[in-house]
């Protein structure tokens, strides 16, 4: 059989409306305000009900425009290996500071998606970060936390 | 108004604004070159950048990125038939046939002058209208705001591409939920936060708005394996030919700019609708309009039909902010990840705007002249310049998006969680792309759902509870009108097509 996979994607929000939906009457509200014609729950209360209605709609309608992805032509390889490399760089920006991570972020990027330029790749990533920083941190004043370059006191 | 005028003037012509636009114009039409990438894609990346300025600044800037993306969306169109932005699509239509009998620089001349008449004309019409509409909501109430945030909403999800209404409003109701994760504004009672102190103060807007569009496109393009540069990479080669126009051209602009001007402000003032309808219908008016001898050359690289989009997509841009800045709704989502913007400004825009922060308000007018000027001068001379620039392999091009969106993150928050949320909305956002769940809808529903919820609460309190309020005002009555016959109208051309099918 072959699975409308649009139909499977309301069906889950579906759920997720019926979880909302849940979570929405546990929400605790002050007694004085427990038989208001508003409180914090009744919006939230509203949108499950919402939310159902429309994914109730299109699991159960016809569809018309079923769309079809060709799964096997898709990237997944370079995909998942982005956005790892995306959650390492937000697991250490904190800790190691934005220079370094930003600078081996972009770095691993290039490299995973193919590139050998090594010259141009470190062009575009350690002094490129470099002259943005300065362009925040310098111009603009905008705050840019860097551990590292405290560290090494390049940052006061 | 002159006054207005003044303050405006004084404001966008300052040195530091006027580089915001020039900035502005020349980045979005770099990526609104790039098939995949929008407008809103664009301003979402400048809005870090944004930060370190003042409201009025950061807004210039932004606009400027929006003209420039619609603009830049014309020259793919035109050179190789691949319209960087929905708002384009139309201009290929005459645009790549006239640049395929060797005109492409003629063609690209008659959109860069049709694009800079269609965005001053409209913006002299957002000059009076503005001031006008302004001064009549501010006898807005509660339910007619509330009913304007349906409408809104409904319109969005309703001219979205054929069969998406569902899930357009799906997104609509997911916006609406991710918007009400945090303190309730009133009570500040916790919702949805499951105990975690990340979530006490909601989602980020421009973590949404990086999610959804900025890095789910990016990943999409990885995903898909497709290569938005290569299409810039041609348009280096391509030989452009004269950019003279001659009189019978200029003859025939001179008409249907005008009559596509107003329609393409028109329809960009409609909340929901935006630069792609308005291109279109302009399209069809000046088909039925001209004479049969004129509309055989449709399709076929005709001045009219080139000329007609391209004046109303501009149009319906500078339209598009009217409901941003009178009544504080957006109509579009580039429009409300604008109002996002500037709430994180701390300004509110609606009615009052023009009074409490007359800069802002007149100085996004002014710039608007400023930003067709410095688009005029981008577009003809610097084509092939920008082309070469937008030639960087995807290699390049999709890690700086990353790390834009993530950095656009980090300096709001300096919190891990909300890069590991933004990655998570981005992969689910990306998954739902696949299958054509549209991301506007979402993020207009995002914005407006404090506002939504603000205002409902004031007049289900006003009414004790009753949903009267829905019907007791004409205006409010009206308003909700107009949303059922959106809807019956939509319900009606589906089925109309399913039975004729």
């Amino acid at each position: 059989m072959n699975i409308n996979t649009t139909k499977v994607i309301s069906l889950l929000f579906f759920i997720f409306s019926a979880f909302y939906l849940y979570t929405a009457y546990q929400i605790q509200v002050f007694a004085f305000d427990e038989n208001a014609p508003f409180n914090a729950r009744t919006f939230p209360i509203y949108l499950g009900y919402a939310g159902l209605f429309f994914s109730g709609l299109k699991i159960i309608l016809p569809d018309p425009n079923t769309i079809k992805v060709q799964y096997k032509t898709l990237e997944y390889k370079k995909t998942l290996i982005l956005i790892i490399i995306a959650i390492i760089y937000g697991a250490t920006i904190l800790k190691v500071g934005y220079f370094l991570t930003t600078s081996l972020f972009l770095f691993s990027s290039y490299y995973f998606l193919g590139e050998r330029r090594w010259v141009l790749m470190f062009l575009l990533s350690f002094p490129f970060v470099a002259a943005f920083m300065y362009l925040l941190h310098g111009v603009l004043d905008i705050y840019l936390r860097d551990p590292f370059l405290q560290l090494i006191g390049v940052m006061g | 108004m002159i006054e207005g005028i003044l303050i405006g003037l004084t404001t966008a012509l300052t040195f530091q604004n006027i580089l915001m636009v020039m900035v502005g114009c020349f980045f979005g039409t770099i990526i609104g070159m790039l098939p995949g990438l929008g407008p809103m894609t664009a301003i979402a990346l400048m809005i870090p950048i944004t930060y370190g300025f003042d409201p009025a600044t950061g807004l210039i800037l932004m606009a400027g990125v929006y003209y420039g993306a619609v603009f830049g969306g014309s020259t793919s169109s035109i050179l190789l038939n691949a319209p960087g932005v929905p708002g384009t699509v139309a201009t290929s239509f005459d645009g790549y046939p006239m640049a395929q009998q060797g005109k492409a620089g003629k063609a690209l001349a008659i959109a860069a002058w049709s694009s800079f008449a269609g965005g001053t004309l409209s913006a002299i019409y957002l000059l009076f209208m503005a001031p006008s509409l302004s001064k009549v909501s501010l006898s807005f109430r509660s339910p007619d705001y509330f009913a304007l945030m349906i409408l809104g909403l409904t319109a969005i999800a309703a001219f979205s591409s054929k069969g998406q209404f569902l899930k357009a409003m799906m997104m609509v109701v997911l916006g609406l939920m991710l918007a009400s994760v945090g303190q309730d504004s009133l009570s500040d009672i916790t919702r949805f936060t499951f105990n975690n102190m990340n979530l006490t103060d909601g989602i980020s807007f421009v973590l949404v708005v990086m999610a959804t569009f900025a890095m789910s496109e990016a990943l999409t393009i990885i995903l898909k394996r497709n290569d938005p540069t290569s299409a810039a990479r041609q348009v280096s080669l391509t030989e452009l030919g004269s950019i003279k126009i001659n009189k019978e051209e200029r003859t025939k602009m001179y008409k249907t700019i005008p009559r596509s001007s107003v329609i393409g402000f028109l329809i960009g003032v409609l909340p929901g609708a935006g630069a792609t309808i308005a291109s279109f219908l302009a399209y069809g008016m000046e088909r039925n309009i001209v004479n049969d001898e004129e509309k055989e050359k449709f399709g076929k690289g005709s001045v009219n039909g080139l000329s007609a989009p391209e004046t109303a997509n501009n149009a319906a841009c500078s339209g598009s902010f009217v409901p941003m800045l009178t009544l504080g709704i957006p109509g579009s989502g580039t429009t409300a990840v604008m109002l996002g913007a500037l709430l994180g400004f701390g300004v509110q825009p609606g009615p009052r705007l023009y009074m409490t922060n007359p800069e802002i308000f007149w100085s996004i007018i002014m710039s608007m002249y400023i930003g067709m000027v410095i688009l005029l001068i981008l577009n003809l001379p610097l084509i092939p310049y920008i082309a070469r620039i937008l030639a960087v392999p995807k290699n390049y091009l999709i890690p700086l998006i990353l790390f834009f969106s993530i950095t656009g993150i980090y300096v709001m928050s300096f919190n891990n969680f909300d890069i590991y949320l933004m990655i998570g909305i981005a992969v689910v956002a990306t998954f739902m792309r696949l299958y054509d769940f549209p991301m506007p809808p979402l993020i207009l529903a995002f914005v407006l759902g404090g506002l939504m919820e603000e205002n409902l609460r004031r007049s289900l309190l006003l009414s004790n509870g009753s949903w009267e309020f829905l019907w007791d005002r004409a205006l409010t009555a009206c308003i909700l009108l107009t949303t059922i016959l959106i809807v019956i109208w939509h319900v009606y051309k589906t089925m109309f097509k399913r039975t004729k099918t």
